[in-house]
């Protein structure tokens, strides 16, 4: 399971005020703590409280020199993109590109060069998906250009458009099934992820929803997912979801063995 | 029409391990050993690389075996009851490059030496070879626990490969190999998740990955082979996927099972249809043992000198294309 730790979002306020007040101590510590609790990756998202650029690369810098954990570029400026590349020092991943032509065509040649991976969100500028066959049109769409234009199979995330549960509930279970056909487009299939929060917006019961969507969505194929690496009954649910699926050989510690397995916590 | 390219791209390689220390590492020995570093299944020297050599070890105990078939007693029992002496024949007589010290001798049930006497054991073979060990206990926990710190201590710096630590008794071990700078064997009962979890331990109380070599025990060939087999290749098929728990190199106990059967012990007069006991034994051990290096062993323990002749020249013809030409030995320069 690759966990992409969503905290460091200028929407949060902790965040937020850091950013303006240039407090290192905040980022550091969210870079520790989604780190030791079993994040892959940082995600780094100014999100609207600065709109200059070196705001944006302090935060990157700031969270690289707490943790060596590799970065989710989160942003959906490109130049913000492209500085980004330029500062992250283990190969990033880049969140996001759409299936819009103009996007691919900016976004993928860029993840190609700096070795980084791109996730691909399954929405274009007709707007979000609101069925199966859209999402895996668009995927398929995205899957296929990435990959004639250079960048490795393994380096592309689909995401199939996670909507919340209180307000579009039958999306749900059209995402699942997006994932399952997102299985057929290639062997190995392309890593799948969503941002999980989404699927418990606003609700009450947040952390159960986002775990049982999270243990659904592994079934059908999910691999990463952007999510509160710091809940630890989540990523729990997550290493058993894999483990009931035999992707990790059993052991009566396999929490632990999961966690010294991705040299983290143990 | 060309073919496919099929090969793959594994995850994480096997750990690597070097067992023993020359002067200037700290220790006495005249060369190392390295083990393990693969990044592909065994000997798929098209797919990635096999950077060390799979190694055979030759047996020697602290005491005068009582069980040890015929045939092998014609090669070792004037050595017998002096393991410096034994394992000074194996070095130089039989080629061994690696030496598993057994202290059977501390069986309760046998002679039930104590710790004095098995770590003199451990000293005396340690100034009598060059090469590195692979110290054994006895089998006994509660035994083991009691002697094996001595030994340990006689050879800190040896950087020796200790065994074994099980699911429910490693504390003892692991604490005393991190203290004296050893190597540890972690045992399993055939069971890959028992194996994986007695590394998940292990590394819990702070030992490192790196120091752990994994005995899934072992099975003579027509006894159990498949089942112990299958656990290898799945368990290394994990590792390289990126199980970090399992992605230790494997040892195997061959000599010892293969003579406990009849196919090997028994004379000519016993089974005349089964042909020449003298060839039928050694043959049985060193089958047993190709099929574990096809399943991903890195130490092979044997007792017959040329059964582990025929191995380790099997292991060379394996090696050719490996690309690596330096065995698993480094000398003292």
């Amino acid at each position: 399971m690759i966990i992409i730790g969503e905290r460091i979002n200028g929407g949060f306020k902790d965040i937020a005020q850091a950013v303006k007040e240039k407090d290192k101590s905040v980022i550091e510590k969210w870079a520790k703590r989604q780190t030791e609790a079993g994040a892959d990756y940082v995600d780094v998202n100014i999100g609207a409280v600065s709109n200059k650029v070196e705001d944006f690369l302090w935060m990157i810098e700031t969270t690289q020199n707490a943790v060596d954990t590799p970065i989710s570029i989160d942003s959906n400026k490109l130049e913000f993109v492209k500085r980004a590349l330029e500062t992250c020092i283990k190969e990033p991943i880049i969140n996001s590109t759409t299936a819009h032509e103009e996007k691919l065509e900016q976004l993928v040649p860029l993840a190609a060069q700096h070795n980084a991976s791109l996730i691909g969100v399954c929405m274009d500028e007709k707007g979000s998906p609101q069925d199966v066959n859209r999402r895996v049109e668009l995927g398929a769409k995205i899957f296929v250009s990435a990959t004639e234009k250079g960048l490795a199979p393994e380096k592309i995330f689909l995401d199939p458009v996670t909507m919340p549960l209180k307000f579009l509930q039958p999306q749900a279970s059209y995402v699942l099934e997006a994932l399952r056909q997102f299985k057929l487009l290639s062997d190995p299939p392309p890593h799948m992820v969503i941002g999980l929060s989404n699927i418990s917006s606003q609700s009450k019961e947040v952390r159960l929803i986002n775990r049982i969507f999270l243990v659904m969505a592994i079934e059908s194929g999910l691999d990463a997912a952007i999510c509160d690496a710091t809940d630890e009954e989540l990523v729990n649910a997550a290493i058993t979801a894999e483990l009931v699926l035999n992707k990790q050989i059993y052991s009566d510690s396999f929490i632990k063995a999961y966690h010294a397995a991705n040299g983290r916590r143990t | 029409m060309s073919i496919p390219d099929f090969t793959r791209k594994w995850a994480s390689p096997i750990n690597t391990v070097k067992i023993g220390a020359t002067q200037e590492e700290g220790g006495t020995r005249s060369h190392t050993i390295t083990i393990g570093g693969e990044t592909t299944l065994p000997f798929l020297h098209f797919e990635g690389k096999t950077p060390h050599f799979p190694v055979v070890a030759m047996e020697v105990w602290d005491v005068p075996p009582k069980d040890w078939h015929p045939l092998l007693a014609e090669f070792f029992s004037d050595v017998w009851g002096d393991p410096a002496s034994w394992a000074k024949k194996c070095e130089e007589e039989f080629g061994a490059r690696l030496i598993c010290l057994r202290l059977q001798g501390c069986d309760p049930d046998g002679e039930n030496r104590g710790s004095e006497e098995a770590s003199r054991a451990v000293k005396s073979v340690l100034e009598a070879v060059g090469s590195p060990l692979i110290i054994w206990g006895c089998g006994n926990d509660d035994k083991d626990n009691e002697v094996l710190p001595k030994c340990s201590e006689v050879s800190a710096g040896e950087s020796c490969l200790f065994g074994s630590i099980t699911e429910d008794n490693y504390k003892t071990l692991v604490a005393l190999c991190k203290a004296d700078g050893h190597k540890l064997i972690s045992q399993s009962p055939v069971d890959i998740n028992i194996a994986k979890q007695v590394n998940v331990l292990a590394t819990d109380l702070g030992l490192d990955p790196q120091d752990i070599v994994i005995y899934p025990t072992t099975g003579a060939l027509g006894y159990g082979i498949e089942y112990v087999y299958t656990i290898m290749e799945r368990g290394r098929l994990a590792a390289l996927g990126g199980d970090k728990m399992w992605a230790m190199p494997i040892i195997c106990d061959i000599g010892k099972e293969v003579w406990k059967t009849k196919e090997a012990a028994s004379s000519q007069e016993e089974a005349p249809q089964w042909g020449d006991h003298r060839q039928r034994g050694p043959l049985w051990e060193a089958t047993t043992a190709y099929t574990y290096l096809l399943a991903g062993a890195n130490i092979i323990v044997m007792r017959h000198p040329e059964a582990a002749k025929e191995v380790t020249e099997f292991i060379g013809k394996l090696m050719e294309e490996s690309g690596s030409s330096s065995g698993s030995e480094e000398e003292t320069k």
